[in-house]
């Protein structure tokens, strides 16, 4: 809490001590720098796009808000694709996009503020150690019912899935390339912590929620177990290092190089200072 | 305490100043329910258009993310819950109001009554959380999966039975002391004192006990969701799990965009149309049959 302090009063002050550099080092421009230092700390920003992001980059502009009670953050989700389409044709300032970017988007400066990452989930006494995504895919589809055909106890598995509408969903959906649609669920459910307490209350269930209410969890006694993807360990630290294969980057874009309000704002959400808050939506921070 | 009485023209400023207060009230009163259903149609509005409302009825599944839109499975979920607990709980908390009053020593009574207004004070996510670590779990081991309509419907039985059990203590309260007293004059059983004159002289009260039951297991969310499943599908057995249009809207609420937000206006609506129906059907029942 006092380091988080502490990097707020820094964030606070520094364009004041860029601001007395300016004012030490070019004295006859001096009028100008500080009007422009001023500019810097007011204005509007309109951020669109993922609604994966949009919350957490609703909830970092807040804090930039408090910081510089000038600025107005306006965030409005609406898909990957229009966080794209809006940085492009300069409707928004800044887009946000909830995958890696593609190839033909190398037009737009991207930077990465967090990582989402998805486990599948067991009850800790279930004796499945591991599945293959061929196993996974064929139990969410229905075509194994049984634990006993992975090599577990002789019991229907209960398949627990997510909301339409979920990034987990998504997340999930797109690596195993599945549809909506494909899937025989026996429960849906909406947020990770009831996801936990739906496989927790039910040793034959399997489930799928973000890493980190997942680990949080698991630390903390929740009899749930967190099973390894394509042989990488679920955890966050795997999800940091990019190596756990059921995870995405999550961007904000700009069409050129951010300057002014703008950039101010991409090096506050990359900063450790909002790192609270990426861990209070369940994704990771790139660093520790 | 001033000399009100005497003082009729100050009276009459009083009287004329309470009235227009009332009326102010009662148009506000009004004027939220229309805004709140004009708002709904206005979200629902797009999809209504450009998809159209039988799709709502004849789509193969409820899809929103790949444009299916078939509420029906829900409606069922919501309408098998909701009628289901009310049978458990309309004779459940009409018998505990009538145990209450005419057969519990005082000593037993007054304690079971408060009990009985704990459980009405009780929020639905107390209950949702309850159904979920204990009732799931137990109905799991029966038949699994364990989040199912029967989970829902004992969690409903519970939530409501105070409600109606409330009100019929209320409305058996309000049966004038002479009419037991006659009857117990004929000679009556005390069974047959309560069957056949506390029951007739009280029914418009315990009506509205069951009414108002009901408005709230069609209206109840969170409880709802955290034990039923939430797997869209007309349920074949009790121990199939069901999603309720109330849950469907809650799930899917947060994440949704453009059409399949609109949707879930159009779950609302559903919804309003089944509340108003049941207020109408109570209207004209207690109008044809109770009162009169």
């Amino acid at each position: 809490m006092s380091t988080c302090r502490a990097l707020f009063m820094l964030k606070k002050y520094a364009p004041l001590v860029a601001l007395s550099m300016a004012v030490l080092m070019y004295i006859p421009a001096s009028v100008e720098a500080q009007s422009a230092a001023a500019d810097q700390l007011t204005g509007k920003l309109v951020i669109t796009g993922a609604s994966t992001l949009a919350p957490l980059i609703a909830e970092i502009g807040k804090r930039f808000e408090s910081l510089y009670p000038t600025v107005r953050i306006d965030v409005q989700s609406g898909g990957s694709s229009r966080g794209v389409a809006d940085a492009r044709q300069g409707l928004s300032d800044i887009g946000m996009v909830s995958r890696a970017m593609k190839e033909d988007e190398r037009d737009l400066s991207a930077f990465p503020v967090a990582r989402d990452g998805v486990c599948p989930i067991l009850h800790r006494e279930n004796p499945v150690q591991a599945l293959t995504d061929e196993q996974i895919v064929a139990i969410y589809t229905g075509k194994i019912t049984n634990w006993k055909a992975v090599g577990g106890v002789d019991a229907p598995i209960t398949v627990v899935n997510k909301a339409d509408g979920r990034s987990t969903l998504e997340v999930f959906l797109q690596h195993f390339k599945l549809k909506s649609s494909d899937i025989k669920a026996q429960v849906v459910i909406g947020d990770n912590e009831q996801g936990v307490k739906t496989v927790a209350g039910n040793r034959n269930a399997i489930g799928y929620v973000s890493i980190g209410t997942a680990e949080y969890d698991a630390v903390r006694g929740v009899p749930i177990k967190l099973l390894p993807v394509g042989g990488v360990a679920a955890s966050t630290e795997n999800v940091q290092k990019g190596v756990f294969p059921l995870s995405r980057p999550l961007h904000i874009v700009t069409r050129t190089s951010p300057a002014g309000l703008a950039k101010a704002f991409i090096e506050f959400a990359q900063s450790k200072a909002v790192y609270d808050l990426i861990r209070q939506q369940y994704f990771v921070p790139l660093a520790d | 305490m001033i000399s009100l009485g005497s003082n009729t023209s100050s009276r009459w400023q009083t009287d004329q100043l309470l009235l227009w207060l009332l009326r102010g009230v009662a148009v506000i009163a009004g004027t939220i329910v229309l805004l709140i259903v004009t708002f709904l149609a206005m979200e629902a509005f797009p999809v209504l258009r450009h998809v159209g409302i039988t799709r709502f009825f004849t789509d193969p599944s409820w899809h929103p993310a790949e444009g299916l839109y078939n509420l029906t499975p829900m409606l069922w979920g919501t309408l098998f819950a909701t009628v289901g607990s009310v049978l458990i709980a309309t004779p459940l908390g009409i018998l505990s109001a009538v145990f209450c009053h005419y057969y519990a020593p005082p000593a037993i009574a007054r304690p079971y009554r408060r009990l009985i207004e704990l459980l009405a004070g009780i929020p639905s996510v107390v209950y949702g959380f309850w159904g979920l670590v204990v009732l799931v779990p137990l109905i799991g081991a029966i038949r699994p999966p364990g989040p199912s309509l029967l989970a829902g419907i004992v969690i409903l039985t519970i939530m409501i039975l105070p409600t109606i059990a409330l009100m019929a203590n209320a409305s058996l309260t309000n049966v004038p002391q002479q009419y037991v007293r006659g009857a117990a004059a004929l000679g009556l059983s005390r069974w047959a004192t309560i069957r056949g004159v506390v029951f007739p002289a009280a029914k418009s009260g315990l009506f509205t006990g069951v009414i108002l039951g009901t408005g709230r297991a069609i209206g109840e969310t969170m409880a709802i969701l955290m034990v039923c499943g939430n797997v869209v599908q007309t349920p074949d057995s009790l121990f199939s799990p069901i999603r309720t249009l109330t849950a469907n809207i809650a799930l899917e609420m947060a994440y949704a965009l453009g059409d399949h937000r609109a949707a879930l206006f159009v779950s609302g609506l559903v919804l309003m149309a089944m509340i108003a129906a049941l207020v109408a059907a109570a209207d004209w029942i207690s109008h044809g049959r109770v009162h009169g």
